[in-house]
């Protein structure tokens, strides 16, 4: 575990830059440093490494103080990540990426097989090994930073804003990357941005730092979502936090109706018993099962049925794998105000109306409350 | 043809004797220039305020006429090669101190924030980070001292025939002698063109990872087919 302790730095000219700053970064898990620029979430990073050194209080890794140790080898034994990854443009990928277990001494050929594995690792294809960086994409630029600092498998990663350079779809492509990455490998990572939507989907714990370099709130996300403990988190988080919540709440819980839903090639008798009186419109699949569109019943005729004319069904959602939020943003995008959820072959598994969507967030709610009133109580 | 490259014998040197000798006189100062230039460049780099007094310095030192140089020198050196080369050290160092200086300040600075948070110690950085990624500038500083060198060594004539190619052109005028006149201007000419020419080479040898404008090429090659 990182333990920061009362830590503040102050700069020559006066400037405070982290002001008494306690957090407690526990093993295993995504701790995501936020807020806006000069709240200190940098430099709070780069003292955990002693790239910057504080002016008071103490910083403890596993119980031993950071002070104590030569700075090059606790810099080895935790991976940094930064902003438009900062390689080596002058190296190979591959030796970029078997920087630091060629600082600790291991050998050419035992480094650079450990960066092929890590190449892999990170979703890298192994043509690029001989590549130097000025020839690959931004993205993949920075799967060699991750790379890079997974090499010597450190147990804590240091990741200063790294997804920020690049483009928001790359961006996702990398976030999901890193939970993945993280699943397998269980490391102590400590993470700064000041995107609130990355650190929310992120962090397992979120410090919100406000300017000054003053901690605002430490909490799981969803925690941070639905108490913020002050206005200026609650100003952070964005006016539309209640419709981020619903990420945290699963959709297994919505009641999927299957009874609005008729396959193209249907006869008109069954399309005559779909038609019920609870769902004004009947979604049509092709005859797999796949959605094509949503259509008023007294406008399908057997055997005659035009694809060209169905409503837009929007974006369908994975029952039990997304969220509430996945789910409502579906009901809203599509005209009908139903959404369709699909299984892992987009196959539509059941339709459910806004309305019941509604239902299943104030139920959701419910349960949180009993379980917050829970947690309060046991302790 | 023979006849062509035969030498007046008090030259004392063959034609290729020259060159040799017009080689050394130019370039060791260069070398030597480089490994001052090196640490002191370096020094400019992490004591910031000491970078535009120094590079006064040297700009004045380069003004210095060379012959004022050898006045002075003499006194210590003699009438010799060594004499010959300590200005033309000195005149390399206005070149190679800012090319250093500019090339290793041109790293990015998240690159430096790297290779720190990796754990390399300041000197270790210095030779496997900050100088790889300033070799062209440093090259390119190269080719500006070496064929200024090249060309100054001449000079050297001034002082007890040691201007290798340029006692070749003394002679050529006062013999009168139009051939060793061209032998010495064409050859000193040709030999800069050769150094500047090799270092080139030696740029493109240690920097493959720089890109090199193949878009641009493939691009040019498309205009000519489609021209065709």
């Amino acid at each position: 575990m990182i333990r920061i302790d009362s830590v503040t730095k102050r700069y020559p000219d006066g400037t405070v830059a982290v002001d008494r700053l306690s957090l407690e970064i526990p093993d295993r898990s995504i701790t995501v440093l936020v807020g806006p620029s000069g709240c200190g979430k940098t430099t709070t990073l780069r003292m955990i490494n002693r790239m910057v050194e504080p002016s008071e209080g103490t910083i403890l890794l596993d119980g031993a103080d950071i002070q104590q140790q030569p700075v090059n080898t606790l810099r080895r034994s935790m991976g940094y990540v930064i902003q438009n990854a900062g390689l080596f443009q002058h190296r190979t990928i591959l030796d970029n990426i078997a920087t630091v277990p060629r600082l600790l001494g291991w050998g050419k050929e035992k480094s650079r097989a450990r960066a092929r594995e890590l190449m892999e690792r990170v979703g890298l294809d192994g043509s690029l090994a001989k590549r130097y960086p000025y020839q690959l994409s931004g993205g993949q630029q920075q799967r060699v930073g991750v790379a890079r600092a997974l090499a010597a498998d450190p147990p804590v990663l240091l990741m200063d804003e790294p997804f920020s350079a690049v483009d928001p779809v790359v961006r996702k492509g990398l976030q999901d990357e890193l939970l993945r990455i993280q699943d397998e490998l269980g490391k102590t990572i400590v993470f700064v941005t000041h995107d609130i939507d990355e650190a929310v989907k992120l962090g397992t714990m979120v410090a919100v730092m406000r300017t000054g370099g003053h901690l605002a709130q430490f909490a799981p996300p969803a925690e941070l979502l639905s108490h913020p403990a002050d206005a200026f988190v609650e100003d952070f988080l964005g006016a539309d936090r209640g419709i981020r919540r619903l990420s945290f709440f699963p959709s297994a819980g919505l009641r999927l109706q299957t009874a609005p839903i008729v396959a193209v090639d249907a006869t008109a008798e069954q399309i005559a018993a779909h038609d019920t009186a609870d769902a004004p419109y009947l979604l049509v699949t092709d005859p797999n099962g796949r959605p094509l569109g949503w259509s008023e019943p007294r406008d399908l005729t057997a055997g005659q049925i035009e694809t060209g004319r169905l409503l837009p069904y929007g974006r369908p959602f994975m029952a039990g794998t997304d969220s509430l939020r996945a789910a409502l943003d579906c009901a809203v995008l599509s005209p009908t105000g139903w959404a369709v959820a699909v299984d892992a072959e987009g196959r539509a598994t059941g339709v459910v109306s806004q309305q019941a969507i509604g239902e299943a967030i104030r139920g959701a709610h419910a349960e949180r409350r009993t379980d917050d009133t829970a947690q309060k109580v046991a302790p | 043809m023979t006849e062509l490259f035969d030498m007046p014998s008090d030259l004392q040197h063959s034609y290729l004797g020259l060159v040799a000798l017009h080689l050394r006189e130019a370039l060791i100062p260069v070398l030597a220039g480089l490994l001052v230039a090196l640490p002191v460049a370096q020094l400019c780099v992490r004591v910031r305020w000491l970078y535009p007094p120094l590079l006064w310095v040297t700009t004045v030192l380069y003004a210095i006429p060379s012959l004022a140089f050898f006045v002075v020198l003499i006194d210590y050196t003699g009438l010799s090669e060594t004499t010959v080369m300590i200005p033309l050290a000195v005149y390399s160092l206005v070149v190679l101190v800012p090319a250093i200086v500019d090339g290793v300040r041109s790293v990015p600075q998240e690159t430096l924030a790297a290779a720190t948070a990796m754990g390399f110690g300041p000197l270790r950085r210095y030779v496997q980070v900050q100088l790889p990624i300033a070799a062209p500038a440093i090259i390119a500083g190269l080719r500006v001292a070496s064929v200024s060198s090249i060309s100054l060594v001449s000079v050297g004539m001034l002082i007890g025939n040691e201007g290798a190619l340029g006692n070749l052109l003394n002679s050529g005028l006062s013999y009168n002698q139009p051939r060793l006149v061209w032998l010495s201007v064409v050859g000193t000419a040709v030999l800069a063109v050769l150094v500047d020419a090799l270092l080139v080479v030696l740029r493109l040898l240690v920097t493959p990872w720089m890109p090199r404008g193949n878009r641009k090429n493939t691009r040019t090659r498309a205009v000519k087919e489609a021209a065709r």
